[in-house]
C-alpha cells in the first residue's frame, strides 16, 4: 500500500528553482510531518503535488497508488482523492461554503447539476462535522472565507477534508493561529483520520502539535532539500535546537 | 410546473441555434416583400403604404427620417462603423398573415416555433403571446378572460388601425425620435411589435410575452412595443429575443415604450440571447405617473454587441422604479449597458442594480445616469454596479453619471469590481472542479441576490443558461 510517493522531485517557478530532489512517501494510516523554516519549500511541495499552475516539475515523479499524477490537472488529482487544506485559503465572494462542498461531492459522484443537493445526508454530514469542529452551522451559508476569522478558516479547511473524504490529506500549517484547545481539537481529528486509514501529510513550522499527535515520519526541508528524515525524535531535535542548527549539522558547506 | 417552464425556456434560448433548426434556415424563410438599400424618403413611404397606414403615422415616419438625416452619429458607440445601413434589408415581410391560431401559420414557420416550444409555453404560462418574424407579427393572441376585461394585446400595426387615438397618445412620445440618431431611424422604419393596453384596475396575473426572431442575415429589425397600464392596473411583459446563426451580421434597433398611469405597475423582463452576429441596439423608456412603478429586468447574454439602457422617468410624486441589468460578455463581444432614471416628482425612489460578467476577452461597459431635477423633493436613488472579471483578457468599465439639482434628494452609489485570481481558481479546482465549473459557480454566486428576486422560472433559466455558457457544450458563436 504505497499511498502518495514523491520521488526525486525538482521544481521551479519561472526562473527560480525551489525544490531540489525531494523524495518521500506518505503511507495510508500514517502521519508524515514536513517541517522546515519559512520559505524552505514546504508549501511549494504541497502545491506541486496538487498540480498548481506555474509550479513546473523539471524532474522526478509524484505517484498516487503507483500511478503518476504529473500529467493530470489539479481537479483530476483532487478527484483521485488528494485534498489540500491551504495555509491561507483565499476568499471566494459569492460562493457559499456549502455550495462548494455540494459541488465537489456532485462532481465526484458524476452528477451533472453541481449545485443541486441530491442526497440530503450530505447536509447532515456537514452539520455533524461543523459541530465537531466547534463551527456554527451558519458558516456553511457564508461566502467562502469572507469575513472568516483565522481560526474559522483553518477549521473550514478541515471541515471540507472531513466532508469530502479524500484518501490523502495535505494540511499546510493547520495549527497556526489556533489556541491551545483548537490545536488539541485538530490533533484529535488527525488521529481519527489516521485510524480511518488516511494518508496524512502534515506541514508545520513548529512541533507544538506533536504533543497531542505523534507523527510517524518527520522530514525536515531546508532550502528546497531534505535535511533530515526520521521518526518523532527529529521533531524533538528541531524543537530543542532550531533550524539553524539542523542546517549546519546536516548540510555540508 | 416551474421545472417544465424552465426546460421549455431553456430550449427556446439555446434551441434557436441548434443545427436541425438551422437546416432549413440556411435558406431563409420566403419573403413576400423585402425592401433593402439606401434609407430614403421613398423607402419609408413604401413601408407606410404597404402597411396602409393613416396619414398621421406616415407623417410621423417622415419627420423621424428628417431627424435621422440631421442628427449626428453618437461618438461613443464602438463598432458602429461595421454597420452599413445602406445594404441592410430594412423591411422584410414574411410570406404569412398575422393569425391567432398556430395551425394557420405556414407549416415551416409553425414547425420552427413548435421546436422552440412557444405554443406549449403560451398555453401553460402566458396570458398572451405575440410572435414577430423578421419585420412583421405573424401570431398574436391573448387568453379569453383578458378580452372580457378589456385588455388589448395586438400587433402594433393593427392597433394603429383600430385604436388610433390611444396609440397616438403614447407612440414616440415616451421616447421621442429626436433623442438620438438611432431613435430617429427607428421612428422612420419601425415595423412589427406589440401593443398592450390594460384598463384601469385590471391586474394581469400571468405575463404577456413577445418573441422576436430575426430569420435572415443582413436584416434590420425595428420592432416597436408599446405597453400602457391605466390607473391602478398591473402588467408584466416579457421580451424574448432569438436569432439563428448566420454568416453575415444583422442589426436590431428595437424600441420599448411603457407608460404607467397613476398607481399602476409595469414590469418588463427581457432575456436576450441573440446569436453572435447580431448587433443589438435598444431604446427602452418608461414613464411613471403618481404612485406608479416601472420595473426592468434585463438579462443580456447573446449578440455580438449590445447597447441597452432601460430608462424611467419618475414623473409623478411617489413613483418608483427598479432596474436590474445583468450582462455577460464571454468571448470577443461587447455589452454596453446602463440604467437611466430621471426623478421629477417628489418622494420618488429608484434602485439600479447592474451586474456584469466579462470572460475570455469580453468587454462590459456600464453607462448609467441618475438625474434628479429641482423640485423632486426627497427623491432617493441608489445605484449598485458590480463587475466580475474572470481573466486577464477581459474588461469592465464603469461610467456612472449623477446630476442632482435638488438639495433634499439623496443619491448613493456603490461600485465593486471583482477579479478572479489564479489563487481562487486553484482553490476551487483543488476541490475537484474544472476551471469552467469553478467559473460557473463564481458567476452564479455573483448573481445570487438577483436570482432570488426574479420569478422562479426566469431565475432557473438564467441559472441554466449560465451553466451552459460555461460548459463545453454551451460554447456559443
Amino acid at each position: 500500500m504505497p499511498g502518495l510517493e514523491v520521488e526525486n522531485l525538482h521544481v521551479r517557478i519561472e526562473n527560480k528553482k525551489i525544490l531540489h530532489g525531494i523524495t518521500l512517501n506518505v503511507e495510508y494510516g500514517s502521519i508524515h510531518a514536513i517541517m522546515g523554516p519559512n520559505g524552505s519549500g514546504k508549501s511549494s511541495l504541497a502545491y506541486t503535488i496538487m498540480g498548481r499552475e506555474s509550479y513546473e516539475v523539471e524532474e522526478g515523479d509524484i505517484r498516487l497508488d503507483g500511478e503518476s499524477l504529473l500529467d493530470l490537472p489539479t481537479e483530476e488529482r483532487a478527484l483521485k482523492g488528494i485534498y489540500m487544506a491551504l495555509q491561507d485559503p483565499p476568499q471566494v465572494p459569492g460562493v457559499r461554503l456549502s455550495t462548494l462542498m455540494i459541488a465537489a461531492i456532485n462532481k465526484k459522484l458524476g452528477n451533472l447539476d453541481l449545485t443541486r443537493v441530491k442526497d440530503p445526508s450530505i447536509v447532515k454530514k456537514m452539520y455533524k462535522y461543523a459541530e465537531e469542529l466547534n463551527l456554527s452551522r451558519d458558516i456553511l451559508q457564508r461566502e467562502i472565507n469572507v469575513g472568516f476569522s483565522g481560526g474559522e478558516k483553518k477549521r473550514s479547511e478541515l471541515l471540507q477534508a472531513l466532508v469530502l473524504e479524500p484518501k490523502v490529506i495535505i494540511l499546510d500549517e493547520p495549527d497556526s493561529g489556533l489556541d491551545i484547545d483548537g490545536v488539541k481539537k485538530v490533533a484529535n481529528i488527525l488521529k481519527e483520520l489516521k485510524a480511518e486509514g488516511k494518508a496524512i501529510m502534515l506541514i508545520t513550522h513548529y512541533a507544538r502539535m506533536f504533543k497531542y499527535v505523534t507523527p510517524d515520519i518527520v522530514t525536515v526541508i531546508i532550502d528546497g532539500k531534505i535535511a533530515v528524515q526520521g521518526g518523532p525524535e527529529v521533531a524533538n531535535l528541531v524543537e530543542e535546537k532550531g533550524y539553524a542548527y539542523i542546517r549546519q549539522r546536516f548540510f555540508k558547506r | 410546473m416551474a421545472e417544465q417552464a424552465v426546460r421549455i425556456r431553456e430550449d427556446i434560448l439555446k434551441g434557436a441555434d441548434s443545427p436541425d433548426l438551422l437546416g432549413w434556415l440556411d435558406k431563409p424563410y420566403k419573403a413576400e416583400i423585402e425592401l433593402r438599400g439606401k434609407i430614403t424618403r421613398s423607402l419609408v413611404e413604401e413601408i407606410s403604404r404597404i402597411k396602409k397606414e393613416p396619414d398621421w403615422m406616415r407623417r410621423l415616419r417622415l419627420r423621424s427620417l428628417e431627424l435621422f438625416y440631421k442628427l449626428p452619429m453618437p461618438k461613443w458607440i464602438v463598432g458602429i462603423e461595421e454597420i452599413d445601413l445602406d445594404v441592410l434589408s430594412h423591411y422584410v415581410k414574411p410570406e404569412a398573415q398575422t393569425t391567432d391560431e398556430w395551425q394557420d401559420l405556414p407549416e415551416q414557420m409553425r414547425r420552427y416555433y413548435e421546436k422552440l416550444g412557444l405554443p406549449e409555453l403560451e398555453a401553460k404560462f402566458l396570458a398572451g403571446l405575440v410572435a414577430v418574424y423578421d419585420s412583421e407579427t405573424v401570431y398574436a393572441r391573448m387568453k379569453e378572460y383578458l378580452r372580457r376585461k378589456g385588455v388589448i394585446v395586438l400587433p402594433l400595426e393593427e392597433a394603429v388601425q383600430k385604436y388610433p387615438d390611444l396609440v397616438k397618445k403614447y407612440f414616440l412620445r415616451v421616447f421621442p425620435p429626436s433623442d438620438h440618431k438611432f431613435a430617429a431611424l427607428h421612428g422612420a422604419l419601425w415595423s412589427g411589435g406589440t401593443f398592450i393596453y390594460v384598463p384601469p384596475g385590471v391586474k394581469v396575473r400571468e405575463p404577456i410575452e413577445s418573441f422576436f426572431l430575426i430569420g435572415r442575415q443582413g436584416e434590420g429589425q425595428f420592432e416597436h412595443s408599446l405597453i400602457v397600464a391605466d390607473e391602478g392596473s398591473y402588467v408584466h411583459w416579457i421580451e424574448g429575443c432569438s436569432a439563428p446563426r448566420f454568416v453575415g451580421y444583422s442589426f436590431h434597433n428595437g424600441m420599448v415604450e411603457a407608460y404607467a398611469h397613476r398607481n399602476a405597475t409595469v414590469k418588463i423582463t427581457t432575456i436576450q440571447n441573440w446569436s453572435r452576429n447580431v448587433i443589438n441596439f435598444n431604446n427602452k423608456r418608461g414613464i411613471a405617473e403618481e404612485g406608479a412603478r416601472v420595473d426592468w429586468v434585463e438579462g443580456s447574454i447573446g449578440s455580438r454587441m449590445t447597447y441597452v439602457y432601460p430608462s424611467t422617468i419618475l414623473k409623478g410624486d411617489n413613483s418608483s422604479t427598479r432596474s436590474v441589468v445583468v450582462t455577460l460578455s464571454k468571448g470577443p463581444y461587447l455589452k454596453d449597458s446602463g440604467s437611466k432614471v430621471i426623478h421629477v416628482g417628489a418622494n420618488t425612489k429608484s434602485k439600479i442594480v447592474n451586474k456584469s460578467i466579462s470572460a475570455e476577452g469580453g468587454v462590459n461597459v456600464y453607462r448609467g445616469i441618475v438625474r434628479i431635477v429641482r423640485g423632486a423633493k426627497n427623491a432617493n436613488a441608489h445605484v449598485e454596479c458590480d463587475s466580475l472579471i474572470l481573466d486577464g483578457k477581459s474588461k469592465a468599465h464603469t461610467f456612472p453619471h449623477n446630476q442632482v439639482d435638488e438639495p433634499t434628494a439623496s443619491v448613493s452609489h456603490e461600485a465593486k469590481t471583482g477579479r478572479l485570481s489564479e489563487q481562487q481558481l486553484f482553490y476551487l479546482t483543488s476541490r475537484g472542479l474544472t476551471d469552467d465549473e469553478a467559473k460557473s459557480l463564481i458567476v452564479l454566486g455573483f448573481l445570487d441576490e438577483i436570482m432570488t428576486e426574479l420569478p422562479i422560472e426566469y431565475a432557473n433559466v438564467l441559472h441554466r443558461v449560465i451553466q451552459l455558457e460555461f460548459s463545453e457544450l454551451g460554447a456559443v458563436g
